[in-house]
C-alpha cells in the first residue's frame, strides 16, 4: 500500500493548483453563474493547451495517454477551484463514452478533436424518467433510408448551449431486455428541430431540457454499433460517478480547509470559535468524512487504472462520497454562521455543488443498491 | 498510490514459501480444532482467565513469532516483514486471535524507543517469549480520559519506587504477570510533567486485584497499591517524562483498538442470514431498508479498512501517527456501535438471544458485541477527546484553555 501521489501526479496537482488560483478566482465563478454562456473561452483555450482535455486519451488519439487516477488528481483541483465550463460533459461523458464505444475513426477524428479543444460535447443521457438505467431511455430513433430521425425530450442534459455536437442516446429497438436495443448518435447541435431551454437548477449550472422533435441524423453518425450502446454506456457512467466522486473530493477538502481557517481566526466568548471542543468534534468529522471519501475514490481509481474490477468500489465511492460531501459542506456552514449564508460567500457555491453532484450520476441510495447487488444480496 | 493487495502466497518468494509450510505445521499440530474452539470460547468468557489462549500464545512466542521482526538481541529473529505477514495470514485464516497483546504492541514498542539498553535485553526478550503478559495500569477513579488527574505516588526510597494508590480498569491484570503503570513522581510540577511510568511485577507484596464484572461479561481490574516497592530499573524513560511516552503508548494502543473487532467477518455473516432468512414469506434480502443498511455497513467497513492501511503505511516510514491513529480509533470502534445496532435490528426478536442459546442467530455473537462496542468510544481514549486531538493536531485548531 502506498498513500502517495507519484512524482508526476505531486506536479500535475501542484500545477492545476496554481493554474486555477490564479485563472478561475471565486469572483469569477460567481460572475459565470449569471453569465449565459457559463464559462470564459479563453480560459478553455488554456487547459487546452495544458494538456487537461487529452489527459485520459491515448497519445495515438491525441491525448497524453494519462491514467484514471492521474485525471483523478486534476478533477480534485477542478473540484476544489468550482472551475466552471464543459470539461465533464466533453471529456468526462463524451470523451471517455467515444473511447469505450466509438470505431477506430471515430476516436481518432473526435478524440483528437475534443483534446485540442476544438469542439465541445455533451452526453443527451436522462430524460423526463430522470433515471440512469436502461429501461429509462425511452427517446426513440426510427430508421428511414439512410438516416434516423429521433423524437423526444431529453432533460438535466449538461452544457448543451454550448455543444458543438450532443451524443444523443436513443431507443432504436425493443429486446428482451432494456438493455437491447439503445444506440447512440452524434448529432449536430444545429440540425433543424432540436430546441434547447436552460433549466434554473440550485447550483446554477448549466442543464437544458432538449426538445428532439423528427430530428434527422445520418446512419453514418451512429457512435459504434447500432442497438448496442449499453455495455459502453454503462461503463462510462461508472467512470464518470467516479469522476464526479473526484471532484467532490477536492470541494470537500476545500471547505474544510476554510472552514478550519475560520474557526481559528474568528473570536468568540473571548477566545477563538476553534478553540471550543464542539467545533473540534465538527472539524474532526469533516476529516474523517473527506479521508473516507478521498481514499474510497483513489482505491477505486487506482484499480481502474489498474484494469482491475471496480464496479463495486466505484459504487461505495459514489454512494459515501455523495452523502458525506453534503455533511461536510453542512458543518462547514455551521462553523461560519452568518456570513457564509450570505451569496457573495464561498460556502454556497460548495453547499449547492455538493447536492447537485450528489443527485447526478446516482445518489446514496442509488448506488447502495449497486453495492448490495455486487455483495451478493 | 498502490492499493494493491495480495492474497495469501501469492508474492511469497521460495524461501517464503517454505517458512509459510513451516508456520501451517506449526499451527497443524499446535492450533487444532479442539483447542481453537476452546481458544474462542475463551475469548467471550473469560472471567476465570483464558488458559488455553496464553499457552497458545506462550508457544509462539517460544517459535519467536510473537514480534519475529524485532531485532535479535532483543528476543525477535530479525526477520523481514514478509514473515511477519505470513504468521498474521495463517493465523487469521484460521480465525484464530492474535497471540501478544499488549506488552507485544504497546509496552514493547515503548521499550524499544525509550528503554535503557539493560532494560531492553531485560525486558524484550520476555516479551517476545510471551513470558511477560502486560495489564494497562493508567485509569483510576478519579483519572480516565483526563489522564494527566491521576494521582497514584511513586516515591523514590533508596534504590526502590515506593508505590501507593489504586487503578481501575486494568483489564487481564488476574493473568498478566506485570503492570505498565502510569504514577505521578513529582507532587510540584505541572500535572503533565510529574508522571513516569514502569513496569512492576504484579507478584510484588503490597498489590492487591479484585474483580469487576463487565456489562458485556468480560472481565476487568481494580489494583490496589499497598507500600508496593518496585526497583528504579524498572523505570522506563525519563522521570516525570512519562507523558511523553503515554502518547506513543496510546497511539499504539488506538491502532490496536481500531481493529479488535472483525466487523466485515460480521457484515458478511449477516448478509449470509438475510439470504437465507424469511420474513413474511420472503427473504430478508428482499427488503429495501436491509440492503441499503447492509451495503452502507460493507462501505463504512471498507473505510475503516483503508484506514488502517494508512496507520500501518506510516508506520513502514517510521512515522508513529497520532492523528492517523485516532481517525482509526474513532471511525472504527463507532462503526462496531454502528454493526452492532445494524445487525441487532435485522435479527429482531432473535437479537435479544445471548450467545449460549441453542436458537440464537449468528452464534449470538451479535447480541454479544451490542454489549461489548459500548465501551470502545470511551476506552483507550473517549472520543469525545479524540476528536479535539484530531483537529488540534490534524487542523492545527488552537486547543482549549485550560482551567
Amino acid at each position: 500500500m502506498d498513500f502517495d501521489l507519484n512524482e508526476e501526479q505531486e506536479m500535475l496537482k501542484t500545477t492545476a493548483r496554481d493554474f486555477l488560483s490564479k485563472e478561475c478566482p471565486k469572483s469569477m465563478v460567481r460572475e459565470m453563474l449569471k453569465d449565459d454562456r457559463g464559462y470564459p473561452p479563453e480560459l478553455w483555450r488554456k487547459i487546452a493547451e495544458l494538456g487537461w482535455l487529452g489527459l485520459i486519451f491515448p497519445e495515438k488519439y491525441g491525448g497524453l495517454g494519462g491514467s484514471f487516477l492521474d485525471l483523478a488528481v486534476l478533477l480534485e483541483e477542478m473540484g476544489r477551484a468550482c472551475l466552471p465550463g464543459p470539461f465533464f460533459s466533453t471529456v468526462i461523458l463524451s470523451g471517455l463514452f467515444i473511447l469505450n464505444a466509438g470505431t477506430e475513426q471515430q476516436k481518432r477524428e473526435l478524440l483528437t478533436r475534443v483534446a485540442n479543444g476544438e469542439v465541445i460535447l455533451t452526453l443527451a443521457l436522462t430524460e423526463p424518467s430522470a433515471g440512469y438505467d436502461a429501461a429509462s431511455v425511452e427517446v426513440e430513433a426510427v430508421s428511414d433510408n439512410n438516416d434516423y430521425i429521433i423524437s423526444g425530450t431529453k432533460l438535466f442534459i449538461p452544457d448543451a448551449h454550448i455543444a458543438d455536437y450532443m451524443i444523443c442516446v436513443t431507443r432504436t429497438s425493443r429486446g428482451t431486455v432494456p438493455e437491447d436495443g439503445i444506440t447512440a448518435f452524434l448529432v449536430d447541435s444545429k440540425s433543424p428541430g432540436i430546441s434547447c431551454t436552460v433549466l434554473k437548477t440550485i447550483a446554477g449550472d448549466k442543464q437544458y431540457e432538449i426538445v428532439f422533435d423528427k430530428v434527422r441524423v445520418p446512419r453514418e453518425n451512429i457512435v459504434g454499433e447500432l442497438d448496442q450502446a449499453w455495455d459502453p454506456l454503462e461503463k462510462t457512467l461508472q467512470q464518470a460517478a467516479l469522476a464526479k466522486c473526484a471532484e467532490m473530493v477536492g470541494g470537500a477538502q476545500q471547505v474544510l480547509e476554510m472552514s478550519a481557517d475560520y474557526a481559528k481566526e474568528r473570536m468568540v466568548f473571548g477566545r477563538p470559535l476553534g478553540s471550543f471542543p464542539v467545533i473540534h468534534h465538527y472539524i474532526a468529522n469533516m476529516m474523517m468524512d473527506v479521508d473516507g471519501c478521498r481514499f474510497l475514490t483513489y482505491e477505486a481509481a487506482w484499480k481502474l487504472s489498474e484494469g482491475l474490477p471496480c464496479t463495486m468500489e466505484t459504487a461505495m465511492a459514489k454512494a459515501w462520497t455523495s452523502d458525506a460531501y453534503q455533511r461536510v459542506t453542512a458543518l462547514g456552514q455551521q462553523i461560519f454562521g452568518g456570513v457564509g449564508f450570505i451569496e457573495d460567500h464561498d460556502m454556497p457555491l460548495y453547499f449547492k455543488r455538493a447536492k447537485a453532484a450528489e443527485v447526478t450520476l446516482g445518489d446514496g441510495n442509488f448506488h447502495r443498491e449497486m453495492v448490495a447487488r455486487q455483495l451478493g444480496l | 498510490m498502490d492499493f494493491k493487495e495480495y492474497s495469501v502466497g501469492e508474492r511469497d518468494t521460495e524461501e517464503e514459501a517454505e517458512f509459510r509450510q513451516e508456520v501451517r505445521d506449526f499451527l497443524d499440530e499446535q492450533l487444532t480444532p479442539d483447542i481453537l474452539e476452546k481458544i474462542l470460547e475463551e475469548r467471550d468468557q473469560y472471567y476465570e482467565g483464558r488458559p488455553h489462549a496464553r499457552e497458545f500464545s506462550r508457544k509462539l512466542g517460544a517459535k519467536g513469532w510473537l514480534v519475529p521482526h524485532w531485532p535479535k538481541e532483543y528476543g525477535g529473529l530479525g526477520s523481514s516483514p514478509a514473515h511477519r505477514r505470513i504468521i498474521v495470514e495463517e493465523m487469521s485464516s484460521r480465525g484464530a486471535p492474535a497471540g501478544g497483546g499488549i506488552a507485544t504492541s504497546i509496552v514493547g514498542p515503548v521499550i524499544m524507543l525509550h528503554g535503557t539498553e539493560e532494560q531492553k535485553r531485560e525486558f524484550l526478550p520476555k516479551i517476545a517469549r510471551g513470558e511477560m503478559e502486560m495489564s494497562l495500569g493508567y485509569s483510576e477513579p478519579n483519572a480516565g480520559t483526563d489522564l494527566a488527574s491521576l494521582e497514584m505516588r511513586a516515591v523514590p526510597d533508596g534504590d526502590d519506587y515506593v508505590i501507593n494508590g489504586q487503578k481501575i480498569y486494568s483489564t487481564g491484570a488476574h493473568e498478566a504477570t506485570h503492570h505498565w503503570l502510569a504514577a505521578r513522581t513529582s507532587a510540584d510540577a505541572p500535572r503533565h510533567r510529574g508522571i513516569s511510568l514502569f513496569v512492576v511485577d504484579l507478584a510484588s507484596p503490597g498489590v492487591t486485584i479484585r474483580p469487576l464484572l463487565t456489562m458485556a461479561g468480560e472481565r476487568t481490574n481494580e489494583v490496589f497499591y499497598d507500600d508496593v516497592r518496585v526497583p528504579r530499573k524498572n523505570r522506563i524513560g525519563e522521570e516525570n517524562q512519562g507523558w511523553g511516552y503515554l502518547r506513543e503508548a496510546l497511539g499504539f494502543e488506538r491502532m490496536a483498538l481500531s481493529g479488535m473487532v472483525n466487523v466485515r467477518r460480521i457484515v458478511d455473516e449477516l448478509i449470509q442470514y438475510v439470504k437465507e432468512t424469511e420474513h413474511g414469506g420472503k427473504p430478508l434480502a428482499e427488503d429495501p431498508i436491509v440492503r441499503q443498511s447492509l451495503a452502507q455497513l460493507a462501505i463504512e467497513s471498507n473505510i475503516r479498512r483503508l484506514f488502517g492501511h494508512r496507520t500501518s503505511w506510516l508506520m513502514s516510514k517510521g512515522i508513529v501517527p497520532d492523528v492517523a491513529a485516532a481517525i482509526a480509533k474513532v471511525w472504527g470502534n463507532e462503526l462496531d456501535q454502528r454493526v452492532a445496532n445494524a445487525g441487532m435490528q435485522i435479527l429482531g426478536l432473535y437479537s435479544q438471544l445471548e450467545p449460549d442459546s441453542r436458537w440464537a442467530p449468528l452464534r449470538g455473537s451479535v447480541e454479544h458485541l451490542y454489549r461489548f462496542a459500548v465501551h470502545l468510544t470511551y476506552g483507550g481514549g473517549s472520543h469525545e477527546l479524540m476528536r479535539s486531538l484530531i483537529a488540534t493536531r490534524g487542523m492545527d485548531l488552537p486547543r482549549e484553555p485550560r482551567m
